[in-house]
């Protein structure tokens, strides 16, 4: 037998997955931009896209322009942006504490963000300024707990503490979130509709408050996706290979949280995005998180923009907090999730 | 090449090492010995930076200390006992894993780091596993597999926990006469090991540990000896000696 020597090819995205998750990303934005109350075709969008970057002229008319570029456009980049951080915060939580159920709403993360905004809604007067770093104190102040709860109750890395010191923390912070809602009456309606989560009232002030953090949070998490891989190693055996493993979960967790935090701001508490995109992309895929992390990017986003149109389309004309349906679908992804890790 | 002065290391409020010191010449084979609890695998952790310690290690003459982590992962590769085994990783991709010393912290693999990954599978006969999940390997293949990733780490110095415990003693004589054949290619082999006759075999030196302390050391001749394994062990021994070597039999004393 004549031994084929080894070939040992860059890792990273296979080109037709990249392709597929792109498409997909794009088939999702067109689908948000043409469904409503009323249709514009595909065709249509792209040519009035055209039309505002100076190429040929639109064939919309002006109210239908309005609809598409002030109601939906914001509506969608919006769910876009939130799903991509999500998905990638998800994936990037479960490669650092080595949990495949890390989750930012799990981890009692989105809770602690949603504490911060209604700190900011009920005291501050609602400033969207104020809301991200607000949500972001909230939301670190959770992982912390988290973690050092779920560590002390067992090993670092057993799944279950973890994700029980998560849902103690989320509901803890809950309680106290409810309190200081229910204590201002004036804005619990805000507070409210804001906690269920969606896209319904998103503008492109909400976009420009959101995207710098999810912009530099994702970036930061993607420039990892190697270092995660060594961590899939263990602490003792990444140590040994040169890498400060305290540094980088630091790093690493501090990143995840900033972009979470940002995202729970403009669309509160939607769950499960974190839990669904990246183990379709493991199971699909590949483990590895150089395929993970811009897989998930692509598909988080795409993938909350579908959501948010089945959230304004099921009971038209009503709209279903999004939540509702990542629920409905991530819970039992969740429960799979749960049995093929054993 | 190495050299350990006074390495005390504390677990908790447990004192593991009393103050060890041993050192190892280039392109030797030091095999360190002692019952369970002796202290090998910390001793093995303190040279490998993995622990914190006092007193010194000093390797290639610079302070390890100051070396910083990556100038160590650069200088020692680390195979331990139970590595770790994420199941769905290509073996191709954790053999490249062994290149992160030589990377900058956010850069990617090139060309010559995919390269040295396939001179380490190619070396260790792993070229028909590179695309196999980890979870798939049998115990012998997953150690070699760990081996390959130290080699692709390209350090002159090879730290090895145990490195037959998980093997039959066919695989036992072939991951060792496999140790052996790198060590004459160049690299310094620290083993910490179970079987006192094989590391007698195959180590040119031995260490012998008790209690955090070391009580004997030289060659197998001297270190294998009733008297020390009847003391430090507790087990009742007759050794053989013939051209072959030194053979510890256990016998109902």
């Amino acid at each position: 037998m004549i031994a084929v020597p080894a070939q040992v090819r860059p890792r990273g995205v296979p080109r037709p997955w990249g392709l597929c998750a792109a498409g997909f990303l794009v088939l999702a934005l067109l689908v948000g931009l043409g469904v409503g109350a009323v249709g514009i075709g595909p065709g249509a969008i792209v040519r009035s896209a055209l039309s505002h970057l100076g190429i040929g002229s639109t064939p919309l008319s002006s109210v239908q322009e309005a609809i598409l570029w002030q109601l939906r456009a914001p509506r969608v980049v919006l769910a876009a942006l939130v799903g991509a951080m999500l998905a990638v915060a998800g994936a990037s939580y479960q490669g650092v504490f080595r949990n495949p159920l890390a989750d930012p709403y799990l981890l009692g993360v989105a809770a602690g963000a949603g504490l911060g905004a209604t700190l900011v809604i009920a005291y501050g007067g609602g400033s969207p300024q104020l809301l991200p770093p607000a949500a972001f104190g909230g939301a670190a102040l959770s992982v912390v707990l988290t973690y050092s709860l779920g560590r002390s109750a067992g090993r670092a890395r057993a799944t279950g503490a973890l994700v029980l010191a998560g849902v103690m923390v989320a509901t803890f912070v809950t309680a106290i979130q409810t309190f200081i809602q229910q204590q201002h009456t004036d804005t619990v309606v805000s507070v409210f509709n804001w906690l269920l989560g969606g896209f319904t009232t998103a503008n492109w002030t909400d976009v420009a408050v959101a995207a710098p953090y999810i912009g530099v949070s994702s970036v930061a998490l993607l420039l990892h996706r190697r270092v995660l891989d060594v961590l899939s190693v263990g602490d003792d055996e990444a140590a040994s290979l040169g890498v400060d493993v305290g540094r980088v979960r630091i790093v690493i967790v501090v990143a995840a949280t900033v972009g979470t935090a940002a995202a729970v701001a403009v669309s509160g508490l939607i769950a499960f995005v974190g839990i669904i995109v990246p183990h379709t992309v493991r199971l699909l895929i590949s483990t590895s998180y150089r395929a993970v992390l811009p897989l998930s990017l692509l598909a988080g986003a795409g993938f909350l923009a579908l959501t948010d149109v089945l959230a304004r389309t099921v009971l038209s004309p009503q709209e279903l907090p999004i939540g509702v349906i990542t629920a409905f679908f991530g819970a039992p992804f969740f429960a799979f999730v749960l049995a093929r890790s054993r | 090449m190495i050299e350990l002065r006074n390495v005390r290391v504390t677990l908790g409020k447990t004192p593991v090492l009393h103050g060890i010191s041993f050192s190892v010449e280039r392109g030797e084979w030091l095999g360190l010995l002692g019952p369970n609890g002796a202290g090998k695998t910390t001793a093995l952790r303190a040279l490998a930076g993995l622990v914190a310690y006092s007193g010194a290690v000093a390797v290639d003459g610079h302070d390890a200390r100051e070396l910083g982590r990556r100038e160590r992962a650069r200088r020692i590769a680390v195979v331990p006992q139970l590595p770790e085994r994420p199941p769905e990783l290509t073996v191709a991709e954790y053999v490249l894993l062994g290149r992160t010393p030589h990377l900058g912290y956010l850069a990617a693999e090139g060309a010559d780091d995919r390269a040295a990954a396939a001179r380490a599978l190619n070396r260790l006969e792993l070229a028909p596993f590179a695309e196999r999940p980890l979870g798939s390997l049998s115990g012998g293949e997953l150690q070699r597999a760990v081996l390959a990733r130290a080699l692709a780490q390209e350090a002159p110095i090879l730290l090895l926990d145990e490195p037959t415990s998980a093997l039959d003693l066919g695989r036992q004589q072939q991951a060792l006469e496999l140790v052996r054949s790198l060590r004459e290619e160049g690299l310094t082999i620290v083993s910490a090991m179970h079987d006192l006759t094989l590391a007698g075999q195959y180590a040119d030196r031995l260490v012998l540990l008790d209690r955090g302390e070391v009580v004997d050391e030289g060659a197998a001749e001297q270190v294998l000896s009733a008297a020390n394994i009847a003391r430090f062990y507790g087990a009742s021994v007759r050794i053989v000696r013939d051209d072959d070597g030194v053979f510890v039999l256990p016998y109902r004393g």
